[in-house]
Formats: C-alpha cells, sequence, structure tokens
C-alpha cells in the first residue's frame, strides 16, 4: 500500500529530518509512527501526502511513485487529520466535512447526505453541530470533525498527525476507543503520527520506532515489548 | 464647446496659492507636457472666437485676468473661457507658448529675470519694458501689450513700529541692526532674490527661516520675525500696518504688470488689442492695492471687484451684484452649501477611484508579496519610500506624467493608498495560522483554492482595516491635490490660505474631516461584515 524506500530530508537550513527511511505499510493495518519529539516522524507522514519533498529516495502509494502523480489529485485520496483537527474557523463543522466533497464538485445533494452520514458515524449530532463554528465546539468535537472531513470522501488511506494530543485525558481514551471501533469497521489503511506510547501500542497493528531520523524497530505491539532492540527504545517504552 | 465651459464651470473654486520656489522647478520639468495638455483644448475649438485667458495662483493675477476678460468680452466681441490658479510663473508661461492660453498678465521684471534669464540691471521700467518686448517677440512670438500703469516689485516689509523704533527708511539703514529674517521659499532660492540682496545691502541677519508667504503677515505681528519679503501692491501693506523701506541702491528690477499675448492671436482677433488697451495706464500701484484689498480683505469676488471697476473707469454700463462672502461661519458654510455639495462629490470621485486602484494593485502584490519574502521587501520598501515624499511634492512629481487636474491627483493619491493596503495584505495573509494551511493543501486544495477559500477569508479583516487607514489618510491628502487644480474640498482650504479668511478654510476643511468621520465608520462596518462569523463567535461548546 505505502512504501517508503530510503527516505532522506534534509531541510534548507541543514537539519537532518530523515537519514534514509525506508517503511512497508500493508493495506488496512494501521502503523504508528512513535518517537520523541524532533525524531522525524511528521516529516516522515508529510512525505506521503507530498507535503514535504524527499531529499532522496521515493516513496510509493500504490505502487505509484508520488513524485511523478499530480499532488493535488494525490492528496484528495488521502484522508489527513492533524492535531487539534485544524479545522477551517471560518466554516462551520458541516462545511469544514464537505470541503473534500466540494473540492471534488459532488452535487449538493450528495454532499449533504454524506455530511449526515458521517456525522453520525463519529458520534455528532448532525443538526445540532452542524451549523456550529470550530469555535463553538469543544475539542473532542472539533476532534470527531476533523476526522469526519478526512472521511468524507471514502479514502482508502488515512493520515494522522497526533489527532488525540490536544485533549484531556478522560476525552482521549473515549475517542481512542471509538478510533478502534471505526478502524475495524471502515478497513482503511492509517498512519499514525504519535508521541504517546500507550496510544500507539493501544490503535496500531504495527509500531515504527523513530530516533533521530532513523527507524530503530519496526515490529507489533508486543514483539515490541517483548524485545526492545536497544536501551533506547527500552527506556523510550518504560519497560 | 459647451461642454467644455460647463467642465470649466464646475471647477469654479480654484486654489490660489503662491509655491515655493522647489515646487516651481519640479513645475519646470512639466510645463512641456502640461502645454501639450493644454493645447488640445485649442485645437478642439479653433473655429469660435474664443478666447482663452490664464491667471497664475494668486489674488492679484486674478483680478488682472477678470479685467482682461471681461473687456475683451464687451469691446471684442469674443467668447472668454478663464484658466486661473496655474501654478506659477513657469506652468503659465509654457501653457501660453503652447497654445493652451491666448494671454494672461505678466510683469516685465519676471520677463526679464525668470523667463529670460537676463540678470543685468535695469535702469527704468521702460527700459525693462523694451527688453522684454523686443526678445519675447524674437525667441517666443509673444507680445506684450502696454502696462496697466502699476509697479508690483519686491519690497521688504517690516511692522511700522519697529522700522520707526530703529530708524529704518531705506533698505541701507537694515545693516546696522541684527534682525530676524522670513522669507518665502522662492525669495530664499532666487539669485536676485536673499542672496543677492544679503550681498548689496550687507544685511545684518540674525535669523534666517523659509516661510509660506500667507503665513508671514502673522509672523510678523507676533514679532516672530521682522523683516519679510512681499509685493509692494499687497493689499496687507496698508492693512497690516506694515513699513516699506525704500530700494535705495535700486535691487530689485521693475515689475510692470501687463497682458502678455501669442501673437496669432493678434492675427486671429485684431480687436482683442485694442479692447486691452483700454486697460493701459488705468491701474497705478494705489489703485491695484485697493483692487487686491476688495478680494482679500472684503472677501469680494475677483469678477466682481474687477466689473465694479471697470464700471467706475466707464468701461462698462452693466449693473454689478455686489455680493460679499459672509462672515461669521455659519453664515459661509449657509451661503457655500451647494458649492460644498458638489466639492465634496468630487473629494469622494478622486479618493473613491484613487482606493480602487490602490486596491486593485496592491492586494494581489501584497499576495505575491506574502510569498516571496524578496518580493515583499521590495514592495514594502518602495511603497514606504512613496509615503516619505512629501504629498505636495509627490502631487509635483505627476505632472510631467498626467498633465495637470484630477489624473495627477488621482494617480498621487493611488500611490499614497498603496502602503496600508500592501502591508495589511502581507501581514493579513502572513498571520494566518501555518497549519491551517498546511491542512488546506493536505485535503487537496490546489494554491488558488486555498487563497480564494481559506486565505482571503481569514485575513480579509486585516485587509480591510488597510484599506480603511488608507482611505482615511487619502481624504486628508486629497484636500492638497487643489494645489495642482484638482479641485475638491482642499479648494476654498488654499483659497481661505491666501486671502486669509479662516471661515473659507474651515468651509474646506469641515466637511473634509466629516468625510473622514464617516468613511470610517463606514469602512469599520465593511470591516465587520466581512470578517467571517467563525471568527466572530464565542466558543459555547460542549461535551
Amino acid at each position: 500500500m505505502i512504501e517508503l524506500r530510503d527516505a532522506r530530508k534534509v531541510y534548507a537550513d541543514g537539519h537532518v529530518a530523515l537519514r534514509g527511511l525506508s517503511l512497508r505499510v500493508e493495506a488496512a493495518s494501521t502503523v504508528a509512527l512513535l518517537g520523541p519529539s524532533g525524531c522525524g516522524k511528521t516529516t516522515t507522514l508529510k512525505l506521503i501526502n507530498r507535503l514535504v519533498i524527499p531529499t532522496a529516495g521515493s516513496i510509493l502509494v500504490n505502487g505509484q511513485d508520488v513524485s511523478v502523480v499530480d499532488a493535488v489529485q494525490l492528496r484528495r485520496g488521502i484522508g489527513y487529520v492533524v492535531q487539534e483537527a485544524g479545522l477551517f474557523p471560518h466554516r462551520t463543522a458541516e462545511e469544514n466535512v464537505e470541503v473534500v466533497p466540494q473540492l471534488l464538485a459532488w452535487p449538493a445533494a450528495r454532499r449533504r447526505q454524506r455530511s449526515a452520514e458521517l456525522f453520525a458515524l463519529v458520534g455528532l449530532d448532525y443538526a445540532q453541530h452542524g451549523p456550529r463554528y470550530p469555535a463553538e465546539l469543544s475539542g473532542g468535537q472539533r476532534q470527531r470533525v476533523g476526522l469526519a472531513r478526512a472521511l468524507a470522501a471514502d479514502p482508502p488511506l488515512v493520515l494522522m498527525d497526533e489527532p488525540f494530543g490536544a485533549l484531556d485525558p478522560l476525552t482521549r481514551r473515549r475517542l481512542q476507543r471509538e478510533f478502534i471501533e471505526l478502524k475495524g469497521r471502515l478497513r482503511k489503511t492509517v498512519v499514525l503520527v504519535t508521541h504517546d506510547v500507550e496510544e500507539a501500542f493501544l490503535l496500531a497493528d504495527m509500531v515504527a520506532v523513530l530516533a533521530d531520523g532513523d527507524l530503530v524497530q519496526l515490529g507489533t505491539p508486543n514483539e515490541i515489548r517483548a524485545a526492545p532492540v536497544s536501551d533506547f527504545v527500552a527506556s523510550f517504552l518504560g519497560v | 464647446m459647451k461642454e467644455i465651459s460647463t467642465k470649466l464651470k464646475a471647477k469654479r473654486c480654484k486654489p490660489e496659492l503662491r509655491i515655493g520656489v522647489g515646487l516651481a522647478l519640479r513645475f519646470q520639468l512639466v510645463a512641456f507636457s502640461l502645454a501639450a495638455a493644454l493645447s488640445s483644448r485649442v485645437v478642439a475649438q479653433a473655429a469660435a472666437p474664443t478666447v482663452v485667458v490664464g491667471a497664475k495662483n494668486f489674488t492679484e493675477g486674478a483680478i488682472l485676468a477678470e479685467l482682461m476678460a471681461q473687456v475683451i468680452e464687451r469691446n471684442a466681441g469674443a467668447h472668454v473661457e478663464r484658466r486661473y490658479n496655474l501654478a506659477g510663473t513657469q506652468v503659465a508661461f509654457e501653457a501660453l507658448r503652447a497654445g493652451g492660453i491666448d494671454l494672461y498678465a505678466e510683469y516685465t521684471g519676471t520677463g526679464l529675470r525668470d523667463i529670460l534669464g537676463d540678470a543685468s540691471p535695469v535702469e527704468s521700467a521702460a527700459q525693462a519694458f523694451a527688453r522684454v518686448s523686443q526678445a519675447f517677440a524674437q525667441h517666443y512670438d509673444l507680445m506684450w501689450l502696454a502696462p496697466f500703469g502699476f509697479n508690483n516689485t519686491y519690497v521688504l516689509m517690516m511692522r511700522d513700529d519697529r522700522a520707526q523704533a530703529l530708524g529704518i527708511n531705506m533698505l541701507t539703514d537694515l545693516a546696522a541692526h541684527p534682525l530676524r529674517y522670513g522669507m518665502s521659499h522662492e525669495f530664499l532660492e532666487r539669485a536676485d532674490g536673499m542672496p543677492g540682496l544679503r550681498r548689496v545691502y550687507d544685511l545684518n541677519v540674525a535669523a534666517l527661516v523659509g516661510m509660506e508667504h500667507d503665513l508671514a503677515y502673522g509672523a510678523l505681528a507676533q514679532g516672530a520675525i521682522d523683516v519679510s519679503d512681499g509685493y509692494s501692491t499687497d493689499a496687507k501693506i496698508v492693512t497690516q500696518h506694515l513699513a516699506v523701506p525704500r530700494d535705495d541702491k535700486h535691487f530689485f528690477p521693475p515689475y510692470e504688470g501687463a497682458p502678455l499675448l501669442r501673437r496669432d492671436l493678434v492675427t486671429r482677433l485684431p480687436a482683442v488689442v485694442d479692447a486691452l488697451s483700454l486697460l493701459a495706464g488705468r491701474i497705478d500701484d494705489e489703485t491695484m492695492r485697493r483692487l487686491n484689498h476688495q478680494v482679500e480683505g472684503e472677501n469680494r469676488s475677483p469678477a466682481e471687484v474687477a466689473a465694479t471697476f471697470l464700471r467706475a473707469l466707464g468701461l462698462s454700463d452693466t449693473a454689478v451684484d455686489v455680493q460679499t462672502r459672509a462672515r461669521s461661519l455659519l453664515g459661509v458654510l449657509w451661503q457655500r452649501r451647494w458649492i460644498t455639495l458638489d466639492l465634496v462629490r468630487w473629494h469622494v470621485v478622486l479618493t473613491g477611484s484613487a482606493e480602487l486602484l490602490a486596491c486593485l494593485v496592491a492586494i494581489p502584490l501584497g499576495i505575491g508579496a506574502s510569498r516571496r519574502p524578496r518580493l515583499a521587501t521590495a514592495a514594502l520598501g518602495g511603497a514606504g519610500v512613496l509615503q516619505t515624499v512629501p504629498s505636495i511634492a509627490l502631487l509635483a512629481f505627476m505632472l510631467p506624467v498626467f498633465g495637470i487636474g484630477a489624473r495627477p491627483a488621482i494617480a498621487a493619491l493611488f500611490l499614497y493608498g498603496l502602503l496600508p493596503i500592501l502591508r495589511n495584505t502581507v501581514t493579513g495573509l502572513r498571520g494566518i495560522d501555518q497549519r491551517i494551511i498546511e491542512v488546506g493543501l493536505g485535503l487537496g486544495m490546489t494554491p488558488g483554492q486555498l487563497l480564494r477559500q481559506v486565505e482571503l477569508p481569514l485575513a480579509a479583516p486585516v485587509i480591510l482595516a488597510g484599506v480603511r487607514t488608507s482611505t482615511v489618510i487619502n481624504i486628508g491628502t486629497a484636500t492638497l491635490a487643489a494645489f495642482i487644480g484638482a479641485g475638491g474640498l482642499g479648494d476654498p482650504i488654499v483659497t481661505g490660505l491666501t486671502v486669509t479668511d479662516v471661515n473659507l478654510i474651515l468651509s474646506g476643511a469641515l466637511p473634509a474631516a466629516l468625510l473622514a468621520v464617516l468613511a470610517d465608520g463606514m469602512l469599520a462596518g465593511v470591516e465587520k461584515w466581512a470578517t467571517p462569523r467563525g471568527l466572530r463567535v464565542n466558543a459555547n461548546g460542549e461535551w
């Protein structure tokens, strides 16, 4: 589904974000990119939807090199969720959810129908929350709208960058549980960036531990917990 | 023809002000294009027996122009078009040469010193007249008619009591006292002004400042300065109790006023020469001073003063409706209400078009600049430099490109309007949360969709605040447009400054201020309206 081959990223200011990372993500699985801040996990995520262009190496999505496909078309086929949802503040919750369908020029009736479905899917009341602006919603509600927006055009692949990072622990747990339930139902390929070990182990089928621009260990939560490859991984995991 | 005269009428209230030499120098640059702009008008009306009378932008110029215009109308059977308030000698002279005007009143000394650049000593008024007559005919194909009879030369003015206390009767007496000189900018710069005067009379200068001529009277009265330069036919010499020490070394050349006209006018309408000769020798210094005083001191219009005088001379039998300007502020405001309404309308057109153009340029430029730091530095730097150019100078710089009238004014106001809009566009766009931009791109928006659907709506309040600032500033700056004949609410301000009529100044300044406040309020409303509702609501969400 997704394959990074020896991806290297050096930013204009000389900062080396990735030192040649290779990673495969199987279809319908959830991979967590886990590591301390500055380890290169967000850069890795943005390589996939071409928000970041690699300095060297290649990225394949569905077997196609992303550097040769149209970036806009590529992105419209990939859901994207960020911390605090990144909702457009000048648009209502419903308008936010309809962003991609609108870009894809769906007819209004179809957009509305899809919105209603998605509100239900993420546990919001369409009539009540749809017309509200992001500033009128709670953090958890905003995050749900963000998730609904990412799923609007039913993309097979969803990228999530610290999606639950800004929420209070109680809300986070609840959303995480709902996410697991959704994941099982929708069978999406998900790449999730997090620095929260528990979250990674809870949500992901595979966990990729990153440190200082390198992939240090890749495995299922159980594999990693059972056999951390280094002292760094062990101490980061707290095992 | 009719259309043109209507157009002229619409600009009835024109500025009267002497401008400093710095500005006058810039006008030299413009002379050619200005003349060309004016000449096109003449071509359009070549078939009709029309005479275009010009006037420089001060009271005496307007009175002499009216006298000439009225005798031509009455005695030469020609239709007269009035083109007054031309900004200084250079503009008036070049307009005459290019045929934009057919005649105006000029001074022999000005012709000799300023136009011909002839600095050699002059023995008599008659010699000065002979020299300009010959040289102008030879070089410019222009003709001087017999002088009106007064000599409006430069004089130095002091408060009467101060001159008496110091025993100053002649300019030679000045050397004995350290005095403070407040001179007009033009006088300071001219070789035959302050520099020559200092040398010839060995002046003892304790302090020297350049000041607007019309403000010098106040400074003299308050004792802020001791000496200023003026003109011998200045009405204020009498009304302000000023002493005029005699030019005992004949430093200043004679400045006899006389009609200066194009030779082709003589061929075309010989009767004009006969008509103008009726004024020859009829106005002495004292008379000219009185006529100036009737306009400046008695608040009468040049046209009416000229008509009354012609009637007294027996050159006209038309009854004159003596109408003076009201004395009280409310009276002036009421008397001028329709004129003011016209001026307000025109002021709105000037500022409105300039702002519209500024938006059309500054917003796209700001969008580009918000994406390219180097372009931002260049554009903001450039607009910043424009902002530091004094308004009046910027207006003058526009003249070579656009001639006189509304276009140079709109161009200058447009340039002034750029910076606030440009800066706010850049600031507004750069101020948007980077994460929102990234999400927009990540969801598959093209840069254009991102700009239209996300960036511009979010930056709109900041951009509109820039438009608002720009507009309010420009409503004020537009009053200066009167200096280059663009009209607007600056007209009564500039005229009021010349004739020292505070109420007249206020009749322009008050509506301008009111307009600025109104525009500010309206644009604040637009700003609020354009602020996305999502940015205005308060959080009252629930979980």
